[in-house]
């Protein structure tokens, strides 16, 4: 029944329409709040249809990476969580939380969207840590690009802590934000037969051919790829799909940036 | 000699006042039945999936049901990050956060199968595991679960011979004065207590004190939990 | 000795551990226990008093198989003696060789030739054991193999309503958009038509989901029907 919902949807998507009603290009309506986690220096929570992600960001200090003495260090670390969706159990992040992860830290990392250069407190020695953690509460699809979103509006929210002595004073935040210079947002594309379709649900992500999820920067350009799925794609299909992720991606900045402006 | 008594509290509320309590039923679409409970701020989130098929099989039970909950926190959950993964902490609560749903769960109606309750705070500012324990109930009644009753939580505090109700973090910390936290849940139509912890001191009259002046309270946060329930369904009452 | 006071009113929400009644006047049904002199609700539901018996409708819930039942189910394991089906339920079902086809099939047959894995079928439940194991059967009119078109899953508590008195509110809604259409007890609802009709369908079937106990339902989803496809309907069993 696979092959059969599949081809269902295929037929469907032809027509234009998706199993929700959605066009192939159309995202579900997006919700984002910052500021929702007291105990993270800054946070952030996405709604985008019935998926919902918090992205929390951490700080603390320590050592530099040894090739790069004077940069602060960062890390992105995602769980599916089994409280998500029934599919998931307890354990250890699995491929697919690593996937998503690694994905979403390539586009903050190659983006330079922290500026990780005014993160250093003495070379060589000390340096600020950025951790941002991402999961999903309720996981209907496309967590790559909302974990994204959820992660740029969270480090957005961000406010640095006290040091004494070198040494981080938990809990005290200051006025100071954290340093962020760009802001590269992740646009997953779906391919299902000939279809490439934008922001898949749950049961969307079963059926697809093949993905690519395509990192964007303000001025169209990418700064981070990831091809995903069991078929291959043509150079055809790379060259549409990253035009229609750029066309997106200035809709999510455009929607993104009203939300922030408000806070 | 400074007075060693705690006749105000820090954040000034009433000894017998909780902080400010939010609770929702159905807010995680993909569950069989879910929950939030926010009290001040520490806010928990709860899963039900269940009943549902338990494996591996030797795990069934041909008489009765089984109940797992699972406690975590989230890694920004807390003033400094939490390590992602269990740890003892954790088990320890996922295990009385068990204890403490599993009088009121009817678990013989569903034979060979699991109910699955999954917990993640995603703040925490003390009374995590109460938290937890509230937002289970909701969601387990929210599951359609037959259950005799709501299970309701909430920590009380014996800080230098004073009971106060709901200690939240800055209380906990106090160094200067002894604090006693004490951690209680209980059925509201009978009385039963189904988690009781203490980490303190305390002589036997101010425990027994602390819990008949925690009844009333925890009968409020029962009604806070049924109204989240009525919230959720009550466009699908009749005439 | 006939007295009773009922606290509550018929379809109002109960939740677990609501005292719907005091005094021995009442008998507790289906949804309800007494303790004492209390009849209290042990699941959430909608009230419905029948004479002197109080019992509730639930309103949330997973499956639980009941005999006779015509449900649909995936294939989830092809077995030496069958098939396994996952039935929206925490209870899978067994289809056994005998039960697939009214030809014969061979013991050492291909199975895949009837049903393979992800299939989706109708069958009808013929038993469920004390232990809870469902047998179900394919022969007999209606029951078979879905090709094409699309699952969705319902609230199994709604299913009545979804299908409506004699079928009423269904075939409203399959005349409508010349859908074919094939409501499983289990919750687990067939849609095959064409893409924009069968989303209409989906629409109409939510609709019912969300406000099947408010009153003028049939009319209001004949409304959106009407308005969706242009076409003119009748109602033909009033409720």
């Amino acid at each position: 029944m696979n092959e059969d919902l599949k081809a269902h949807i295929n037929y469907a998507l032809k027509k234009g329409i998706r199993l929700d009603g959605r066009k192939k290009e159309e995202y579900r309506s997006i919700e984002i709040r910052t500021g929702v986690v007291a105990t993270a220096e800054g946070s952030a929570s996405v709604k985008c249809g019935d998926t919902e992600v918090i992205a929390g960001i951490k700080l603390n200090t320590g050592e530099p990476y040894p090739d790069s003495p004077d940069e602060g260090v960062m890390m992105v670390s995602s769980e599916l969580l089994p409280l998500s969706n029934p599919e998931f159990e307890r354990g250890p992040p699995g491929i697919e939380a690593i996937e998503v992860a690694r994905v979403i830290d390539r586009g903050i990392r190659e983006g330079k969207a922290i500026d990780t250069k005014k993160l250093c407190i003495k070379k060589g020695e000390l340096v600020w840590m950025v951790m941002i953690d991402v999961l999903p509460l309720n996981h209907d699809g496309n967590l790559i690009d909302i974990g994204g979103i959820a992660t740029l509006a969270a480090l957005r929210d961000t406010n640095m802590l006290e040091v004494k002595d070198d040494k981080v004073v938990f809990g005290r935040r200051t006025k100071e934000k954290l340093p962020l210079t760009n802001m590269p947002i992740p646009v997953t594309i779906i391919k299902i037969g000939d279809n490439l379709i934008v922001d898949p649900t749950d049961s969307e992500e079963g059926v697809l051919d093949a993905r690519l999820t395509v990192s964007v920067l303000e001025d169209g350009t990418l700064c981070a790829l990831q091809k995903g799925g069991d078929a291959s794609l043509s150079i055809k299909d790379i060259n549409n799909m990253i035009d229609l992720a750029i066309k997106k991606s200035q809709e999510l900045r455009k929607k993104l940036n009203e939300a922030l402006k408000d806070d | 000699m400074m007075s060693s008594e705690y006749n105000k509290r820090l954040d000034r509320r009433g000894f017998d006042e909780t902080r400010l309590i939010e609770a929702k039923a159905g807010v995680i679409k993909k569950a069989d039945g879910s929950a939030m409970f926010r009290i001040g701020k520490t806010t928990a989130y709860a899963a039900v999936y269940g009943p549902r098929e338990l494996h591996p099989k030797h795990l069934q039970n041909p008489k009765t049901g089984i109940l797992r909950c699972n406690y975590n926190m989230m890694p920004f959950s807390a003033e400094e990050r939490v390590r992602p993964g269990p740890s003892r902490r954790s088990k320890e609560i996922s295990m009385v956060t068990e204890k403490a749903l599993l009088p009121v769960v009817n678990l013989e109606d569903y034979p060979n199968a699991v109910v699955d309750v999954f917990i993640e705070l995603t703040e925490t500012d003390a009374g995590s595991r109460c938290a937890g324990i509230c937002a289970a109930s909701i969601a387990l009644a929210d599951a359609g679960i037959t259950m005799k009753d709501m299970v309701s939580a909430v920590s009380v505090g014996v800080i230098n011979h004073q009971i106060v109700v709901d200690l939240d973090g800055e209380e906990e910390h106090l160094t200067n004065l002894d604090v006693a936290d004490i951690p209680i849940a209980m059925v509201p139509s009978t009385e039963e207590i189904t988690l009781l912890q203490m980490d303190g001191k305390a002589s036997k009259e101010e425990l027994l004190k602390a819990i008949e002046i925690v009844k009333p309270v925890l009968r409020r946060i029962t009604e806070t939990q049924r109204k989240a329930l009525k919230e959720k369904y009550k466009g699908q009452g009749g005439l | 000795m006939g007295d009773g006071k009922l606290l509550v009113k018929e379809k109002d929400v109960v939740v677990p551990g609501e005292v719907l009644a005091t005094g021995m006047g009442y008998l507790p049904g289906h949804g309800t226990y007494r303790d004492d002199n209390k009849i209290i609700a042990n699941r959430l539901g909608l009230l419905i008093v029948e004479g002197k018996v109080l019992k509730t409708v639930p309103l949330t819930g997973r499956y639980l198989p009941k005999k006779n039942d015509v449900i649909i189910g995936k294939v989830i394991d092809i077995l030496m003696s069958g098939w396994k089906l996952e039935i929206n339920s925490p209870y899978p079902a067994v289809l056994p060789l005998k039960d697939a086809s009214f030809s014969y099939i061979a013991k050492d047959a291909d199975l895949t030739k009837y049903f393979e894995l992800d299939d989706y079928v109708v069958m009808k439940i013929t038993n469920v054991t004390s232990q809870k194991l469902v047998d179900v059967t394919c022969k007999g009119q209606g029951l078979h193999k879905l090709r094409g078109g699309r699952i969705i899953h319902v609230n199994t508590h709604k299913v009545p309503r979804i299908i409506g008195k004699k079928g009423s509110m269904i075939s409203m809604i399959k005349k409508a958009t010349n859908c074919k259409v094939i409501v499983g007890q289990n919750g687990i609802v067939w849609i095959s038509g064409e893409p924009e009709m069968e989303l209409i369908t989906v629409n109409a079937i939510k609709m019912i989901e969300e406000q099947s106990h408010m009153s003028g339902l049939t009319e209001k989803v004949k409304a959106y029907l009407e308005k969706a496809t242009g076409k003119k309907l009748e109602i033909s069993v009033k409720d």
